[in-house]
């Protein structure tokens, strides 16, 4: 079953990409709980060498097999990531104030993470498979909608808003990759923002104070007003150059929030000033552009669509977070992709890289 | 997507080149910080709004770790100028040092005027030493009611993990005992905060956001302050306890417990000596003897006695039996408190001269199972859950108990003991409060309850008082009206036990008892109790209940050693039943 030239036609620059990456998010990782280390606290760094170990072994477990099965399995994977969802409702681990985790004796999972990826399959799968490519009306749009809002509602009710929101823009990036003509969207986009006052009405006091406070954070300073305060000292602080490994003031006495997860990327650019920030924004840049080069020389639809989505979860990833540190977007905590800590983020992000790897080798090759 | 990469990297270069100097001067030397505003914790008042707990500025000496140049010469200067244990503040100060050194540590609370003034001319001398003024927890009346009311201390490890404390942090002092425990959440009020930068020697340079802490709610107790401080100092020098409830809603009106401690002391702070010096003191001034306090509860047992019999029809009200001073069974004599004997009594006569062996033969008759039945379906021997902490459950005997316990079988002549309240019977004051309540309202046991309502401003939306029945005497009220008649010749009739808790215009009913410690040698249970060391005194008690007719106010006074509880508990019930009735004595 496996192909010689499948291994001639193995993507090596993407799998570089991603080792400097990970290598990246793990030298990072280091500085940002280096003081943490003191008080027992300091296992981060090796587990994200774990994760991206783990996430690398499944990176070419997804590579084995054909894409096109995925065609097939698309309804399975979708119905199953949905059970998990359910799941965490009902037994999952309270985090936080919200119940996202499902835990599996060892290990925990993150089902929202797996929901993202079944999702892209579902859509690629549904807009490869409709006869009339490009021109969709309103009402073909009805049925990959109904696919996005089950997982978006389930997600907002854990509640962890920030993933939800995720899910729907990069169903929508999907939608608007598949062609659907202009007009449709326009009518779905305003068909949607007046909608919001009815939707808004059904909603209870506390998830409407809740909703407040993820989309004006601000409001509470002396929550995410202050991590913004922090983060934007912490970036500005780092100059030209930056103040060196292991020599970030900001991270060094716990001003940054998160500095692991969310707000990882003020570590860099505290520590490696504007260039190692530009570096990191180009090496993210190149991965995408590969992505969409990989999609657009893809020998069908279904299998540009999957890498579309991958690439456009990447690039939301990249835009939100980089966005709220620097302090232009409201804090809705979301993870820098590949970057930050966080097995569930690393390892589905590692699942999705292998199926562009995947796409990508079989480029070149026809059925028989 | 080339747009917003054009963006983001405009942002970096805007936010590190252009504005990164500003940036870096912030890093370096101004620092953004977080202050917390704290609430101003709810008040407590009693039943009529009289204040019985504010808040009052204190001062507290801190240290920030951070800033210190020398700890051994600092601790040696502070342990000059200040009262303070060394080896406390070391340990907390070396702890911080290993977590956040920029938190301050607060080493005393509640500096007096002469420690805050030796500590601010020295300040300049001592880098890293602080001095906040901080609200404090005080009782005004310092020891009144401080069982109830209970106390705050730094909150600990377990707490931290409860709903009850979300709001609250380390080093929080929270709620540790009582009311102030119970309704911590209420009472706490919601902290404010705000967002400060600050320079590198840790002055507020400008407040950037604030946050207005929210306080908590007040709280106003069932407790009727001059009725509670009547029965504090009817214990003082004694240990006991006393409890006054309402009979037909389970108020509590007073509640006292002695020896007792000063919740004040706790609000300072307190170091290892004071406390060890608390919890070592040979009366436990901590334990809340209303409600964890185990005493035999002597001849008011007779009550249950009395009722069970009547109720399997065992005792004939009318039947006279003869006492003669003493009862002997199985070859061994049982006495009579009263040398002599009371002659021919019947039910009625037995109660009220409080009769021993008349007990004894009822007990006899009884049996333990079913004395120990209705014992536990009267509300003794089990929680009445008032809630307030430690609450003990005393303790009724029966046979597999005993075989589980002592693994011997139960003798029968432990019965007769058990008849007149002694052997292993254990009640607590808050339990015989709320049995001679029910048997006084028609058998409803009410749950026991100090708090009438809690809110802000005269509001009372956080809590009502509303009665709260737990259950219900399965008893004919004929039965119930008999004995309750004999309760009222216990006080009002010649021979009458409880002669010394009667009034002039308010009927009162009532029973004495008189529970022994240990079994003495014949020849010493008839002479004076002072000849007998304290600690083989008898627990005297009384129970008593206002007006007879239609009961307003039921009282329990234990006094631990007393003596008589006609000769010293009665006394104490009258004294609290004038202050209720404001009237003078018969």
């Amino acid at each position: 079953m496996f192909d010689r030239r499948l291994i001639d036609n193995f993507d090596w620059i993407l799998l570089a990409v991603l080792i400097v990456m990970g290598l990246l998010s793990v030298f990072n990782l280091y500085s940002a709980t280096y003081t943490v280390r003191a008080f027992g606290g300091g296992q981060i760094f090796v587990k994200q060498i774990c994760w991206y170990g783990v996430g690398f072994l499944i990176l070419l477990l997804m590579t084995t097999f054909d894409y096109h099965m995925l065609n097939r399995l698309a309804y399975p994977l979708f119905f199953l990531s949905l059970v998990l969802l359910v799941a965490v409702l009902k037994v999952g681990k309270v985090a936080h104030g919200s119940q996202r985790w499902l835990s599996l004796g060892l290990f925990s999972v993150q089902p929202s993470e797996i929901v993202k990826i079944s999702l892209v399959i579902i859509l690629a799968k549904h807009f490869s498979e409709d006869e009339r490519i490009g021109n969709y009306r309103l009402r073909d749009l009805v049925r990959p909608l109904i696919l996005t809002v089950i997982p978006f509602m389930l997600i907002v009710y854990q509640p962890d808003l920030g993933t939800a929101l995720m899910l729907l823009i990069v169903s929508f990036s999907i939608i608007v990759f598949a062609h659907v003509n202009w007009k449709s969207i326009v009518i779905f986009l305003s068909t949607a923002v007046l909608s919001t006052p009815l939707l808004w009405a059904t909603l209870q006091g506390y998830q409407r104070k809740r909703i407040i406070a993820f989309l004006r954070p601000d409001l509470d300073p002396l929550g995410a007003a202050y991590h913004v305060t922090q983060s934007k000292i912490a970036i500005g602080s780092g100059l030209f150059w930056g103040k060196g490994f292991l020599k970030g003031t900001q991270t060094r006495l716990h001003f940054l929030p998160q500095q692991h997860t969310d707000f990882s990327f003020s570590v860099l650019a505290e520590e490696w000033g504007f260039v190692g920030s530009a570096v990191v924004l180009f090496l993210y840049l190149f991965l995408i552009l590969w992505c969409i080069n990989i999609a657009r020389s893809s020998k069908d639809r279904f299998g540009a669509l999957l890498v579309i989505g991958v690439a456009a979860s990447i690039f939301w990833h990249l835009t939100i977070n980089v966005g709220m540190v620097t302090g232009l977007l409201p804090v809705v905590g979301i993870p820098l992709a590949l970057f930050s800590y966080g097995g569930s983020s690393v390892i589905s992000t590692m699942a999705a890289m292998g199926l562009v790897m995947n796409v990508s080798m079989r480029r070149f090759m026809f059925q028989a | 997507m080339v747009v917003v990469f054009g963006i983001l990297f405009v942002r970096l270069w805007f936010l590190q080149i252009i504005h990164g100097s500003r940036y870096r001067t912030e890093s370096e030397n101004n620092r953004i910080d977080l202050r917390d505003i704290m609430p101003s914790r709810g008040l407590v008042f009693d039943r009529n709004g009289r204040l019985l707990v504010d808040n009052r500025p204190s001062f507290i000496l801190g240290v920030i770790p951070e800033n210190v140049r020398n700890l051994d010469d600092l601790l040696s200067d502070l342990s000059r100028l200040v009262d303070i244990d060394r080896s406390t503040a070391e340990e907390k100060i070396k702890r911080a040092l290993t977590g956040d050194p920029f938190r301050c540590v607060h080493l005393k609370r509640g500096l007096s005027r002469d420690e805050l003034a030796r500590v601010e001319t020295h300040m300049v001398t001592m880098p890293g030493v602080t001095i906040e003024v901080k609200p404090q927890r005080h009782c005004i009346n310092e020891t009144l009611a401080a069982h109830l009311i209970g106390y705050l201390g730094e909150i600990d490890k377990e707490q931290l993990g409860k709903k009850e404390y979300a709001g609250n942090k380390l080093g929080d002092f929270v709620g540790k005992y009582g009311i102030e425990k119970k309704w911590h959440e209420y009472l706490d009020g919601t902290r404010g905060g705000q967002q400060v930068e600050v320079d590198a020697s840790g002055r507020i340079l400008r407040v950037l956001y604030q946050k207005e802490a929210e306080p908590g709610a007040d709280v106003y107790l069932t407790i009727d302050k001059d009725l509670q401080v009547v029965a504090e100092q009817s214990l003082k020098d004694q240990a006991g306890a006393i409890v006054a409830m309402r009979p037909k809603s389970g108020e509590i009106l007073a509640a006292a417990s002695s020896p007792t401690f000063n919740p004040n002391d706790f609000a300072k702070g307190m170091d290892k000596r004071d406390w060890q010096e608390l919890i070592s003191h040979r009366y436990f001034p901590l334990q809340n003897r209303v409600i964890s306090g185990q005493y035999p509860p002597g001849s008011l047992f007779k009550i249950v006695v009395a009722l069970a019999g009547l109720e399997e029809g065992i005792i004939d009200p009318d039947e006279k039996l003869f006492c003669g001073g003493s009862y002997t069974f199985q070859g061994r004599e049982y006495r009579d408190w009263k040398e002599g004997g009371h002659g021919y009594v019947d039910l009625h006569r037995a109660l009220v001269e409080s009769c021993d062996v008349y007990f004894y033969k009822m007990g006899q008759r009884l049996g333990i199972e079913t004395i120990a039945k209705y014992a536990k379906h009267l509300g003794l021997g089990r929680n009445t859950g008032i809630q307030l902490g430690d609450e003990k459950q005393g303790l009724i005997p029966n046979r597999a108990w005993k075989l589980r316990r002592w693994h011997v079988p139960w003798q029968d002549g432990e019965t007769l003991s058990v008849a007149v309240g002694q052997s292993f019977v254990l009640i607590t004051p808050i339990q015989i409060a709320r049995f001679v309540s029910a048997l006084f309202n028609g058998g409803i046991l009410y749950k026991p309850q100090a708090t009438l309502w809690i809110g802000r401003n005269g509001k009372k939306d956080l809590f009502e008082f509303k009665p709260e029945p737990a259950g219900t005497w399965d008893l004919a009220k004929q039965n119930m009206e008999f004995v309750k008649k004999g309760l009222y010749g216990v006080v009002n009739e010649p021979h009458g036990t409880g002669w010394r808790a009667r009034l002039k215009n308010i009927s009162v009913a009532g029973k004495t008892g008189t529970s022994q410690v240990i079994s003495l040698p014949e020849d010493k249970e008839t002479g004076q109790e002072n000849d007998i060391p304290y600690k083989f005194r008898d627990h005297a008690w009384f129970v008593a209940i206002a007006p007879f007719e239609d009961p307003e106010i039921a009282v329990a006074v234990v006094v631990e050693h007393g003596g008589k509880g006609g000769a010293v508990a009665a006394p104490i019930a009258k004294a609290l039943l004038q202050e209720y009735y404001k009237t003078e004595a018969l």
